[in-house]
C-alpha cells in the first residue's frame, strides 16, 4: 500500500513538472515582446531593452524555467509584472476563499448526489424519473448561466440574497453563510444532477451482479446487501464521478467568483489572464495542477482502500 | 462546470458487430419516432438554419450601433430590443449563432482529428503508442478546461478559433478512449481473425469492421463536446476574455448582467439560445443512445420469440383452472411441489412474454431431481422462482410453489411471496450458483461471506460460525481452510470457489439446494470433483437438490429423476433410468442424441489426406 501510494506521488510530481514546463514554453514564446506590452507603445527601445533585463527575458528559455523552477521550489513564485505584488502572497490570500466554496460545494454535491442517485437506482419509478429529466435539463444550462439567473431573480428582483459576497467571514457566521449560499448553489446544481445520474448507473449495475443474487439466497437481508455490499463496490465509481467534477469545478469557480464578485482565484486569474501578466497565470495553473494531483492522489488511495486485489498487495 | 463528457461516452453503448448500413437506417427510423429525437432534430436544425441565413435575416449588422437607442424594449424596428451600446439584440443573436455553432464545430473536429486516429493506433496496434499516449491522455484530463483556455487566451490573446483549437486537443481524449475501447473490444473478435486471415489489409479491417462499430458512440459523444465547448467558449466571452469584435452570445450574456438592474431581459435571450442548443445537443446524444439500446433490445426480443413461436400457441389454449384444481387436490406432502406453475414478463406493448408455462414437478427429501433442457428452455426460470429470486418485473402468470407444505406461490398470486421466502431462503432453501467467480463479492474475504450468512440466518456467535466455516471448508475439500478462509476471491481458483459457494449452500443445513449449472465453468476433471461432493453431501444431510443443467451425462451420474424442459414447458418427467433408456418424446430423444458421451469418434480429417512421410 505504501509502494502504491508512493508510485502515485512519483507520477504525480512528474506531471506537475511536465506541465509546468509546457505552459512555461507555451506563454513565453508566443506572447510577442513582453516588456513592450508592459510599457505600452510610447517606450522607447532603449527602455524595453531595459525592461527585458531587468524581468531577466534576455536570457534563454531553458535557464529562465529552471530559475523559475528553482525559486517555485522555494515557495517564491515571482511578482505580478502590474502589481509587483509577490505572486504566493496573492496566491495565500485568495486560495482559501475560492477553497472553501470549491469544497462546500463538493461536499453537498457527494451528499446530495449520492442520496438522490442511490434512491433512483433501487426505488426506481418517480425518484427515477426525476434523476434523468434533472440530468437533462443540468447538462443543458451551465453553471455560470444558472448563477447568472440565480442573482436575477433571487438576489436582484427578489432580494432575498446579497448579490455580491465579499463578507469576510469573520463578519459572522449567520451573514457569511448568507451570502455564500447563492455561488455555492450555482456551482453545484450541475454536480448534483449529473453526479445523481451517474452514481444511479453504478448503484444498477451493482445490483445486477451476480453476487448480489447469491447474498440474497443465503438469506442477507437486502438492507445489508445494499449498505454493505453494492455501495462499497459502487464506490469507486462514484469517488472517479466526484473527482472529475471537482477537476471541472476549479474552471467553474473562477466564472462563479467573477458573477458574484468574490476575491477569490477566479478574479485573479481572468485579471491576469486579460492583461498577459505571466508570473501570475503561472501561479494560477501551478495551484490548479497540484489541487487536482492531491485530489486524484486521494481518489486513488481510497479506490486502493476499497480493492482488496490493490490493498493485499 | 460540465467537464462531464467522459462519463458520456463511457455510458455509450458500443454495439459490436452489427453491420453497419441497416443499422443506421433503423436508429434513425427509431430516433425520429422518439419524440425525445425529433424535438432535438427540430431545435438544433431551426438554430442552424437561423445561423447560416444569419446575413439574410438580421435587419441590422452585428456591430451596427444606434446610440440614440441603447437600452430600448422591443419595438417593431428592434424585435427583441437593444442593449447599452443601442445595438440589436435580434441580430447579435443570430451572428452569435453562427459563431457559436462554428466554432463548436472547429472543436469537436479538431478532437476527432486527434483522438480517433490514435485510438485506432492504439487500439489496433497496442504497444509503446499506447502506453506514451495513456499517459499523455491522463495529463490531458488532469486539466480543468477553463483555466488551460485561461492560459491560452495570455499566450496568444483573443481569438475564438485559437481557444477552440486548443480545446479540441484538450479533449480528445474522449475519442481516443472511445475509439481504443471499441477497437479492442473488435480486434479480437473471430470475424476480424477471419478478416486478417483472408488477406484483408490492417486499413480495410479498420474502415470495414471498426468504423462500423464506433460511428454511432462517436456520434453521442460528438453532441456531448459541442454542448461543454459551447459553454466554456461562452464563459471565456463572458469573462471579457473573447475577442471583443465578434457579437456572441457570452459577451451578450455579460452585457445583459452588467445592466441587469436596468433590462434584465437583455439578459435572458442568451441564456435562452445557449440552454436551447445545449439542450438540443444533450437530448440528441440521448435520443442516439436510446435508440442503439432499443435496437439491442428487439434483437434480443425476436430471437426469443422465435424460439418460442413452435409451442406458444397450444400452450395458450391450457385451462388456468385446472391449475386451481390441481393444487386443492395436491394432499401428498412433498418438500417442494410446483404445480402449473407459469412465468412471464409484461412487454412494452401490454402483452406477456411467457418463459415458464405449466410446469408441474416436486423433489422429496433426499433425492435429486435434474432439470434438463437448451438454453432458453426456462429450466433456471423455474428455479428461481422457487428461491423467489426472479428478477424485478418477472410475473407469476400462473400455478403455485408449495415448499415443505406451505405456499410460497399461492394459487392466484402474482409474485413470489417475499415474506414467507425471506424466512426460508439460506436457511431452509440454498443456492449453488453457476458461474463460481462472479457470485461471491470481490471485497469482502470467503471467510467473511461464509461466516456472516451463519450469524444471519442461525444467530449464532462469529466465533462458533467461524469454526463451522473451516470445518464446512474441510468438508468440501478443501486442503488448507485456514488460507482459504482469510483468502479474497480473486486469490482463489474457480474450483476452488465453487467448493466455497458449494460450503456457503449447505453451511445452514438446508433441506434443498438448487444448483443452477453447478458444473458448467469448471474445468472436466474439476466437474466430476463437485459431482461426487453433491453427491455425498445429499447423502450424508439427507437433502434434496433440484440440479438445472444442460448436460445429459450429469443428469445420468447424479441424479435420481429428470424433468426435460423445451421452450418453457415441461416436455417429459420421469426416473433418469427410464427416460435415459427409453425417452418417449421426441425432444428427449434429440438431446439424448446430442451428446457426445458414448459415440464412435470420429475419423481424424488428416486421416483423409495423403499419408505422412515417415
Amino acid at each position: 500500500m505504501i509502494k502504491f501510494i508512493a508510485k502515485r506521488l512519483g507520477s504525480g510530481l512528474v506531471v506537475l513538472f511536465v506541465v509546468s514546463a509546457l505552459t512555461f514554453t507555451l506563454l513565453y514564446t508566443s506572447s510577442g515582446s513582453i516588456a513592450r506590452n508592459i510599457l505600452g507603445d510610447q517606450a522607447t527601445p532603449e527602455q524595453v531593452a531595459f525592461k527585458e533585463q531587468e524581468l531577466g527575458l534576455d536570457q534563454p528559455l531553458v535557464t529562465r524555467y529552471f530559475a523559475w523552477l528553482g525559486d517555485a521550489l522555494s515557495g517564491n513564485l515571482g511578482a505580478s509584472w502590474f502589481t509587483s505584488e509577490p505572486v504566493a502572497s496573492s496566491l495565500a490570500t485568495r486560495i482559501p476563499v475560492t477553497m472553501t466554496m470549491v469544497f462546500t460545494a463538493m461536499i453537498l454535491i457527494a451528499i446530495c448526489a449520492a442520496l438522490i442517485g442511490v434512491a433512483a437506482a433501487v426505488k426506481r419509478g418517480w425518484v427515477d424519473r426525476v434523476v434523468q429529466v434533472g440530468a437533462i435539463v443540468g447538462d443543458s444550462i451551465p453553471g455560470y448561466v444558472i448563477g447568472v439567473l440565480l442573482v436575477t431573480i433571487l438576489a436582484i428582483q427578489l432580494g432575498f440574497f446579497p448579490a455580491t459576497s465579499t463578507i469576510s467571514p469573520e463578519v459572522g457566521p449567520e451573514a457569511w453563510v448568507y451570502s455564500m449560499t447563492l455561488p455555492v448553489i450555482a456551482l453545484l446544481i450541475n454536480g448534483v444532477t449529473g453526479g445523481a445520474q451517474q452514481i444511479r448507473s453504478a448503484v444498477i449495475k451493482q445490483l445486477e451482479r451476480d453476487y448480489v443474487r447469491t447474498l440474497r439466497s443465503r438469506g442477507i437481508g437486502e438492507r445489508e446487501i445494499l449498505f454493505k455490499h453494492v455501495l462499497r463496490s459502487a464506490a469507486p465509481a462514484g469517488l472517479t464521478v466526484l473527482s472529475l467534477q471537482l477537476i471541472g469545478m476549479l474552471g467553474g469557480v473562477v466564472i462563479i467568483e467573477q458573477i458574484f464578485a468574490l476575491p477569490g482565484m477566479g478574479p485573479l486569474a481572468v485579471t491576469a489572464t486579460g492583461q498577459s501578466d505571466l508570473p501570475v497565470v503561472m501561479g494560477v495553473v501551478m495551484y490548479t495542477v497540484v489541487v487536482v494531483i492531491v485530489v486524484n492522489l486521494l481518489v486513488d488511495i481510497l479506490n486502493g482502500w476499497l480493492n482488496p486485489k490493490v490493498r493485499v498487495s | 462546470m460540465s467537464d462531464s463528457v467522459e462519463t458520456a461516452a463511457v455510458a455509450a453503448p458500443v454495439p459490436t458487430g452489427q453491420s453497419g448500413t441497416v443499422v443506421r437506417s433503423t436508429v434513425m427510423r427509431r430516433l425520429i419516432r422518439n419524440p425525445m429525437g425529433i424535438a432535438s432534430l427540430v431545435i438544433l436544425g431551426s438554430i442552424a438554419l437561423l445561423a447560416i441565413f444569419a446575413p439574410v435575416l438580421a435587419p441590422f449588422e452585428e456591430n451596427f450601433a444606434n446610440i440614440t437607442k441603447t437600452l430600448a424594449p422591443a419595438d417593431s424596428v428592434n424585435i427583441l430590443g437593444t442593449d447599452s451600446a443601442g445595438r440589436d439584440t435580434w441580430s447579435r443573436l443570430l451572428f452569435g449563432a453562427q459563431l457559436t455553432l462554428l466554432s463548436a464545430m472547429l472543436c469537436a473536429g479538431v478532437a476527432i482529428a486527434i483522438g480517433l486516429p490514435a485510438g485506432l493506433i492504439a487500439g489496433y496496434y497496442a504497444g509503446k503508442f499506447e502506453a506514451v499516449s495513456n499517459w499523455v491522455v491522463s495529463i490531458l484530463m488532469s486539466l480543468p478546461g477553463l483555466i488551460v483556455l485561461l492560459t491560452i487566451r495570455a499566450a496568444f490573446g483573443p481569438s475564438v478559433w485559437i481557444s477552440m483549437i486548443a480545446f479540441g486537443v484538450l479533449i480528445s481524449p474522449s475519442y481516443f478512449r472511445l475509439t481504443r475501447t471499441a477497437v479492442q473490444s473488435v480486434r479480437n473478435e473471430l470475424y476480424v481473425d477471419a478478416a486478417r486471415v483472408s488477406g484483408l489489409s490492417d486499413w480495410s479491417i479498420i474502415a470495414r469492421h471498426i468504423f462500423s462499430v464506433i460511428r454511432a458512440p462517436i456520434i453521442i459523444q460528438t453532441a456531448a463536446i459541442a454542448g461543454v465547448a459551447i459553454a466554456i467558449q461562452s464563459g471565456l466571452e463572458f469573462l471579457g476574455l473573447g475577442d471583443p469584435t465578434k457579437a456572441t452570445w457570452g459577451v451578450m450574456l455579460s452585457e445583459g448582467f452588467k445592466n441587469v438592474y436596468l433590462t434584465p431581459t437583455l439578459l435572458f435571450w442568451p441564456a435562452l439560445a445557449m440552454a436551447l442548443t445545449i439542450g438540443g445537443l444533450v437530448l440528441l446524444g440521448n435520443a442516439i443512445r436510446d435508440a442503439l439500446e432499443d435496437g439491442e433490445k428487439i434483437r434480443h426480443r425476436k430471437k426469443r420469440a422465435t424460439l418460442e413461436g413452435t409451442t406458444a400457441a397450444p400452450a395458450a389454449g391450457r385451462p388456468s383452472r385446472k391449475a386451481v384444481a390441481a393444487v386443492d387436490a395436491g394432499t401428498e406432502h412433498h418438500l417442494v411441489k410446483v404445480t402449473n406453475l407459469g412465468v412471464g414478463y409484461p412487454q412494452a406493448d401490454g402483452s406477456v412474454k411467457k418463459v415458464v408455462d405449466d410446469v408441474s414437478f416436486h423433489v422429496d427429501r433426499g433425492e435429486i431431481l435434474g432439470i434438463v433442457g437448451e438454453s432458453g428452455s426456462g429450466k433456471s426460470q423455474t428455479a428461481f422462482s422457487i428461491l423467489g429470486l426472479l428478477p424485478d418485473n418477472a410475473r407469476i402468470v400462473g400455478g403455485a410453489i408449495q415448499f415443505d407444505g406451505s405456499y410460497t406461490v399461492a394459487p392466484g398470486e402474482e409474485r413470489v411471496n417475499q415474506d414467507r421466502l425471506s424466512k426460508l431462503r439460506g436457511k431452509r432453501i440454498s443456492y449453488i450458483p453457476q458461474e463460481p467467480m462472479s457470485n461471491l463479492d470481490p471485497a469482502f474475504t470467503i471467510g467473511y461471506q461464509l461466516v456472516t450468512p451463519m450469524v444471519r440466518v442461525l444467530g449464532i456467535s462469529k466465533e462458533e460460525a467461524r469454526k463451522r466455516a473451516l470445518k464446512l471448508l474441510t468438508d468440501v475439500g478443501i486442503v488448507n481452510p485456514e488460507r482459504t478462509f482469510s483468502a479474497y476471491p480473486h486469490e482463489v481458483s474457480g474450483g476452488m470457489a465453487q467448493r466455497v459457494l458449494i460450503a456457503g449452500a449447505i453451511s445452514c443445513e438446508p433441506d434443498l439446494v438448487i444448483a443452477d449449472e453447478p458444473t458448467t465453468a469448471l474445468d472436466v476433471t474439476v466437474q466430476a470433483d463437485v459431482l461426487d461432493l453433491l453427491r455425498e453431501l445429499q447423502q450424508r444431510l439427507n437433502i434434496g437438490i433440484i440440479l438445472v443443467t444442460h448436460n445429459f451425462g450429469v443428469v445420468a451420474d447424479l441424479c435420481d429423476r429428470v424433468a426435460v424442459m423445451q421452450n418453457g414447458r415441461l416436455v417429459e418427467e420421469g426416473s433418469v433410468r427410464d427416460i435415459l433408456r427409453n425417452p418417449k418424446e421426441q425432444y428427449t430423444q434429440t438431446l439424448l442424441a446430442s451428446m457426445l458421451e458414448g459415440k464412435t469418434p470420429m475419423s481424424m480429417l488428416v486421416s483423409s489426406q495423403k499419408e505422412p512421410v515417415a
